[in-house]
């Protein structure tokens, strides 16, 4: 291409909520202007997925694709000279027309996220030049029952978590005695540290839109419903959107395509509460009330919304059906382990040098994504534990890197396959804090119905609190064991029956952290500020006493424009000083 | 709760709002937009609400307490919400909101007096790769924070 002047017909930014942070609103708006001048069209995508090279920018035109990353606003207008003529800045290149260049991408395998960051998610038309509502239209010419063997073949789990088989939970929705049925996608990504479903929402709408109408097609629901938190605007904006184009295709609403199905859906969204994920709360959630659970059985699938027979999927299972039945169960079951099917996406995030989507066959070891796909740690510090599944899930060490990501060899770690967040930890970080970390958000949003968890989970991070103070003797580690125990056997619901992994795993793994803050009073990492002191670097300190204006215990000495100190003595730890140096010269032990 | 009288004027407003919303279970979905045309839920407002609506009062006091996204006080002109997902703590979300704290002197969920600042706790906000971050109003997540870059986004934020 280089040297030939290049046709260019439409250049695409990526605009998902992430891109827009990193400044992709302002890339699109300097290529709107370009694009009046020299005559091309400007689009936006959702998130490609590799987030540590936003903003990234598509370029099509007769010669086909090419994708850029990190754009620059500023740089843009000097560099579309050279790029007109084919020139494509090396070191920016992603896709360079026929492969991929950052092995970030080229390791991955593709189904959920095949359009994401592709397509635009806010035009149906490209949705549908990528064989879009194909699936849907093959359906119509099957009896419901072949769809629900095919999806039952194909071995497709639930991807929110606990990784029921979906074509069972469908049977057995459509075998439930009613006429009226429901449909609802779990769009209410909770977890903390998880943005698959987000990005797949903002990226691909049609795709999680389609899966729904199969799944009221199988099941017999005319009305569906997604449930998607609040805290997720543009995803909610390109649902609406979404809906309205496939209802004005014919893909929704009564008699779609000719047949006699009909099917509506409608948007609920969340208020912000994390007990919602669990599927008898967003029940509650949806009828307008607390989001509380209730005990099972009745599953879902007998008495559901408003007491009806109800589907409950995830988002990304949702987004695998449409594959599914174009490509037929065998391709999907021959994809990952005997024990899970298909693939699985990851949030990749935390100490890892490139962090985003991480889309993989079920199989691939932890390692992998981490290392050869993640890049290893940020700034070649030592890899430490990677934590997944969220607040439910684990924390687990090196020795346990091979593990294969599939539901039964996690569920054996102690962690859980979870819905897919993934946070990478270096030696900065403090296991303790991290376990009191996941407590005290577990904690917070303990609903409160069941004992074990309102006051099991409150005791726990009173003595987890204690332990990051130094305050806990080593004889009462085993108590909080005894007591995460209690909580995990007797809880209510999901919520209280996973939310002591993050302190088992650590302790199982990362015991003498504990026992390092419970013995000999030190935290190793630095993190627990009740255990460290504040120490100022004399090699960076400049003396310019910005911390001894804010020293409320006037702790810190010195001579102008010479190193200071701190004295140990009067500190209190209030970290005010760490805050406002601005030579970062200030650091704990 | 905030005591906040309502005009006539505003109490036909909210009928309107309040008749939008007439199917099954869209209590949350009503409170959400109250809020957003309110900035938070009075007590006058939810008391309408209970009114029209038939609705108990307590129920809908339950439903506004239980999640996290409603207010019950008048919230400032700028909201900022401090993610706490595990990216962000493990990257120093800490740090953020101390800064953030010390910067408005205010502490998590309180207002400024001026009412221009309200501080608060979002779980996450799903942009783990530009951890730490923020929002202000919903409008765009602020990325990589550091407290200098949070000390300065608070007085451009003044000075508008």
């Amino acid at each position: 291409m280089a040297g030939t002047k290049l046709k260019i017909k439409k250049v695409k930014v990526g605009l998902g909520t992430c891109g827009i942070a990193a400044g992709a609103s302002q890339v699109y708006q300097e290529l709107e202007s370009l694009g009046k001048k020299e005559g091309f069209e400007v689009g936006k995508v959702g998130c490609l997925g590799l987030c540590y090279r936003e903003p990234l920018i598509n370029i099509e035109g007769s010669f086909g694709r090419v994708v850029l990353g990190d754009i620059s606003p500023s740089e843009l207008k000097g560099a579309w000279e050279d790029i007109k003529n084919g020139y494509f800045p090396e070191e920016k290149i992603i896709f360079d027309g026929q492969n991929y260049r950052d092995n970030f991408i080229t390791r991955q395998k593709r189904i959920v996220l095949r359009n994401v960051g592709l397509i635009d998610p806010e035009d149906i038309e490209e949705y549908l030049a990528c064989n879009g509502y194909k699936g849907l239209e093959r359906v119509l010419t099957w009896e419901p029952e072949k769809v629900l063997t095919e999806v039952e073949k194909s071995g497709l789990r639930g991807r929110g978590g606990a990784g029921f088989p979906t074509g069972l939970k469908w049977k057995l929705t459509r075998a439930a005695p009613g006429d009226t049925k429901y449909i609802i996608c779990n769009a209410d990504e909770g977890d903390p540290g998880a943005f698959m479903d987000r990005s797949i929402l903002e990226g691909d709408p049609h795709s999680v839109v389609e899966g729904m109408i199969i799944a009221g097609y199988a099941v017999g629901a005319s009305e569906g419903y997604i449930y998607v938190r609040a805290e997720y605007p543009l995803a909610v904006k390109r649902i609406e959107k979404a809906l309205k184009q496939a209802e004005k295709k014919g893909f929704l609403g009564e008699n779609i395509l000719g047949s006699k199905f009909s099917f509506k859906i409608k948007i609920k969204e969340g208020a912000g509460a994390f007990v919602c994920g669990e599927e008898t709360a967003l029940i509650a959630s949806i009828e307008g009330k607390r989001g509380m659970p209730r005990l099972r059985p009745p599953f879902p699938a007998n008495r559901g919304l408003w007491g009806k027979p109800t589907s409950i999927n995830n988002v990304e299972t949702f987004a695998n059906i449409p594959w599914i039945i174009l490509h037929g169960a065998e391709e999907f079951a021959s994809i990952g382990t005997e024990d899970s099917k298909g693939t699985k996406v990851f949030a990749l995030a935390g100490r890892v040098k490139k962090t985003g989507l991480v889309e993989v066959p079920m199989g691939t070891s932890l390692k992998e994504i981490i290392f050869d796909i993640g890049g290893g740690i940020k700034e070649d510090k030592k890899f430490k534990a990677v934590q997944i599944g969220g607040p439910s899930g684990g924390c687990l060490p090196d020795k346990l890197l091979e593990t294969p990501v599939e539901y039964r060899a996690l569920t054996e770690t102690g962690a859980i396959m979870g819905s897919g967040g993934m946070i990478v930890l270096d030696e900065t970080s403090c296991m303790v804090d991290l376990a009191r970390y996941f407590l005290t958000f577990i904690q917070s949003e303990s609903c409160g119905k069941c004992v074990p968890c309102r006051v099991g989970t409150k005791r726990m991070l009173e003595m987890l609190n204690r332990l990051t103070e130094g305050e806990l003797s080593s004889e009462e580690i085993p108590k909080l064991e005894a007591l995460a125990h209690v909580v995990r056997t007797a809880s209510l619901c999901g919520l209280g029956q996973t939310a002591p992994n993050p302190v088992l795993t650590t302790l199982k793994y990362f015991f003498s952290e504990y026992d390092m803050h419970a013995k000999e009073k030190r935290c190793p990492a630095g993190v627990c500020t009740g255990l460290t002191t504040f120490v100022i670097n004399e090699k960076v300190c400049t003396g310019c006493g910005i911390c001894v204006k804010h020293c409320v215990v006037k702790a810190i000495s010195g001579e102008k424009k010479k190193p200071h100190r701190i004295d140990v003595e009067k500190c209190v730890k209030c970290g005010l000083c760490l805050i406002n140096c601005p030579f970062d010269a200030i650091y704990k032990v | 709760m905030g005591e906040e009288k309502i005009t006539a004027k505003k109490r036909e407003q909210l009928k309107k709002t309040i008749a939008r919303f007439s199917g099954q279970g869209e209590v949350i979905a009503l409170l959400l937009a109250i809020q957003r045309e309110e900035g938070f839920l009075s007590r006058s407002v939810l008391e309408q609400i209970s009114e029209e609506k038939n609705i108990p009062l307590s129920e809908l006091y339950g439903v506004a307490t239980f999640y996290s996204q409603f207010s019950l006080h008048p919230r400032g002109k700028y909201v900022i919400r401090v993610c706490q997902g595990t990216a962000c703590h493990v990257q120093g979300a800490t740090k953020i909101a101390e800064s953030l704290k010390q910067e408005l002197g205010i502490g998590e969920g309180e207002t400024t007096h001026d009412r221009m600042f309200t501080l608060e706790y979002v779980n996450c906000l799903g942009c783990c790769s530009l951890a730490p971050v923020l929002v202000v109003n919903d409008l765009g997540v602020q990325a990589k924070m550091t407290s200098a870059k949070v000390r300065k986004l608070v007085r451009e934020l003044r000075r508008r």
